[in-house]
């Protein structure tokens, strides 16, 4: 099954450069301006799915605003092909 | 320990070694050469940090560098190099390190020439570097004072978080003298608080001169002024030779005080009541010293290598009160003590100065001396 | 989305960077290249005996971001202060952080110095070719034709002179160990340039000399241009005056790294 992962933007430190949504392979970033961080910036965030944990946009996000998580499935549930949810 | 014959550059850097410096950084310029010379096999053989650097700038930059991790850290130069290492003092000052300095003053302004002078004291004195901030100033007028003052530089810069500059000329930097050197300190094991070494076991500190907001910037302002007037209080030092019922007050320091001496005690000999008041910090300046003399004396006559800078200090805490003389050489020209005591003759007969600026009659008989008639060009 | 509990974080703001917020423009490079330099200090443990040099630039403000040691040096003189610290202290890691004006204009003097000596230093050198702090004037490193608040008409070279490439002109000295160029411009680069820091600074933990890395940074405020565009006039204008290289690797150096 594909890899699946998501990104945390912390809002503290986004200043809605793009350059994340710019660089990342899946088009799963986007800037939200419907909302502002608290020094104004409109930060981006995670849309959709397809996120696959490549950590692309934490490498090239000059403010290391990115929190990465990828999923890896254990290796039961590979065999028994069961996932296991919290 | 036995006295010995030492060279002045040596026996400052010697005496420095001996005091527990741990790192010199410097560039030759004469006349203080030696002390870099020195140094560059003395500190080595302790296993010590000697370094030439590749300019005065660097230089003090890399002494700013080492005093940053607490270390007891010097740097030597004169007049011309010392003008190069004017902003990192203000650095050093605004980032509140000890450093000692050597300044072996030479002929200017410019390149002048190796020939001993005073031309830096309002350089050294008044602040040179940018921005409000106090040096310590020590002067010696022998090797012995050098030694001694050197010393005694590193533990009031230590104290006082300060810069401390002796402050020679390239006579005593040149002069060969018997002389004492100090036992060997042992490098210090404890470094300040604020020193930077490496963050370990503890939160990181930064050392930096900088303070953005205005609000922050004059509290420190303020704690460098206050942390002033207690050096002021404390670190005053001076000597006075023959100052019982003195009514003529000679003041000089350095190589001039040291020749004003010899005039002073001629002077005495024919019964003139004169005396010798020499600073030896000319930071803190002993002004209470000097107000105090003026009440007790009708006249004052500053003896100065250079065209009048203490004379200015010496004239404001006068005040006005008796009539402040000056003479002077310039340029790297050292005075006799029968020029002095000349001096004094024509005040003690009453002669003053019909000006309120001494210099003015100063710089005609100084025309005089130099070619009879001469203009200078 | 289904979370697992063999979920794992991949990529997270590393140690060696305060939680503070910087004052950097938006998109500006000067924070990938101070996030690679803490992941560096992190992963080679070295953090608690490091201690780094801010220059005078846009980075005057390094002090605050960097979880280490530091101090702040006047403009041009890092090298030298690095020098200072490190001879008093050769056993703790000591880096400089320098832009185009500290150590290519005002600075030149004390990092050809320090590479000649052969400084057991690591410099990271931030070539944006313009001066950023000070609104956008020519730089040492301004490409001919470069339009600048001080040259308004594009850098003459009839009057003002050619770029200067310091990645070569250090490699040719002999106390030089490594200096390479590297760049901030997309995610291979970047990966690139973080492996070229971590050369440099084991070059220094190995004492084999003085190492530089110079990173070739974006700066999209006073180049006009929106970050992902400024990224772009990197890859198009500056790698052909600038190109990213290896100009000096001694033998020891090319040893540490396999």
């Amino acid at each position: 099954m594909p890899v699946k992962g998501w990104v945390e933007i912390d809002p503290i430190y986004c200043k809605g450069c793009e350059l994340c949504v710019g660089a990342c392979p899946q088009d799963v970033l986007a800037i939200d301006l419907d909302n502002l961080t608290s020094k104004g910036y409109h930060p981006a965030y995670l849309v959709g799915e397809g996120c696959t944990g490549c950590a692309i946009c934490a490498i090239v996000c000059p403010e290391s605003a990115i929190t990465v998580f990828r999923e890896t499935p254990s290796r039961e549930s590979i065999k028994k092909n069961i996932e296991v949810t919290v | 320990m036995a006295r010995e014959l030492l060279k002045g550059n040596i026996a400052i850097a010697e005496a420095a070694v001996r005091a527990g410096l741990e790192a010199y950084f410097g560039y030759p310029i004469t006349p203080q050469t030696e002390l870099l010379e020195w140094m560059s096999h003395r500190m080595p053989e302790l296993g010590r940090v000697f370094l030439q650097a590749e300019s005065e700038v660097a230089a003090i930059n890399m002494v700013y560098g080492a005093a940053c991790t607490g270390a007891r850290v010097m740097s030597s130069s004169s007049s011309p190099g010392v003008s190069l290492m004017m902003e990192g003092l203000s650095y050093i000052a605004g980032t509140e390190l000890p450093v000692v300095l050597v300044d072996v003053v030479r002929g200017g302004p410019g390149l002048g020439n190796i020939a001993p002078s005073q031309g830096d004291y309002n350089q050294i004195v008044h602040g040179g570097g940018h921005g409000d901030y106090f040096n310590i100033v020590l002067a010696p007028s022998s090797v012995q004072e050098a030694i001694d003052l050197t010393v005694l530089a590193f533990d009031l810069a230590e104290k006082y978080r300060s810069i401390v500059i002796v402050m020679a000329d390239g006579n005593i930097g040149q002069m060969m003298e018997p002389a004492e050197l100090p036992p060997m300190r042992p490098i210090k094991k404890v470094y300040p608080e604020w020193s930077v070494r490496g963050a370990v076991s503890r939160d990181k500190r930064i050392l930096s001169s900088i303070y953005m907001n205005p609000e922050d910037e004059e509290i420190t302002n303020l704690r460098l002024l206050e942390r002033w007037q207690v050096v002021q209080r404390n670190e005053t030092m001076f000597k006075e030779y023959f100052l019982d019922n003195a009514e003529i007050i000679v003041l000089g320091y350095g190589t001039a005080g040291r020749i004003a001496y010899s005039a002073v005690r001629a002077a005495r000999a024919e019964g003139i009541p004169v005396g010798l008041f020499r600073p030896v910090s000319l930071s803190p300046f002993p002004s209470e010293v000097i107000e105090d003399l003026a009440d007790s004396s009708s006249a004052f006559l500053v003896v100065e290598m250079n065209t009048g800078q203490m004379l200015n200090d010496v004239k404001m805490f006068v005040n006005g009160k008796v009539p402040v003389e000056f003479y002077g050489r310039l340029g790297g020209m050292v005075p006799f003590p029968e020029e002095i005591l000349a001096e004094i003759k024509r005040i003690s007969s009453g002669n003053f100065s019909p000006v309120s600026d001494p210099r003015i009659t100063w710089i005609e008989r100084l025309k005089e001396t130099i070619n009879g008639s001469g203009e200078a060009t | 989305m289904e979370r697992t509990n063999t979920a794992q974080k991949v990529y997270s703001r590393p140690e060696s960077l305060t939680g503070a917020t910087t004052h950097y423009c938006p998109g500006c490079t000067h924070g990938v290249a101070h996030r690679i330099i803490a992941e560096v200090i992190d992963e080679m443990n070295i953090r608690e005996k490091t201690i780094g040099v801010a220059p005078v630039g846009c980075s005057v403000f390094a002090y605050n971001y960097f979880n280490c040691d530091f101090v702040e040096a006047a403009h041009g003189r890092a090298p030298a202060m690095a020098t200072g610290i490190k001879r008093v202290l050769p056993d703790r890691i000591v880096f400089t952080y320098q832009g185009d004006g500290d150590l290519a204009s005002i600075g030149m003097a004390e990092i050809m110095h320090a590479a000649a000596r052969g400084e057991n230093l690591t410099v990271i050198f931030i070539n944006n070719a313009i001066y950023g702090m000070t609104g956008g004037q020519m730089a040492p490193t301004s490409l001919p034709g470069q339009c600048t608040t001080s040259s308004p008409g594009g850098r003459d070279v009839e009057q003002t002179g050619y770029p200067i490439r310091m990645a070569e002109l250090i490699s040719g000295m002999d106390g030089a160990s490594y200096s390479v160029r590297r760049s901030l411009h997309d995610p291979n680069n970047i990966r690139k340039s973080k492996k070229a820091i971590r050369t440099a600074f084991e070059v220094q933990k190995h004492e084999l000399g003085f190492a530089i890395v110079e990173l070739l940074s974006s700066c999209p405020t006073n180049w006009g241009y929106s970050p992902a565009e400024a990224l772009d006039w990197i890859k198009y204008h500056m790698l052909p005056v600038f190109p990213i290289g290896d100009y000096k690797t001694i033998d020891e150096v090319n040893n540490i790294k396999s």
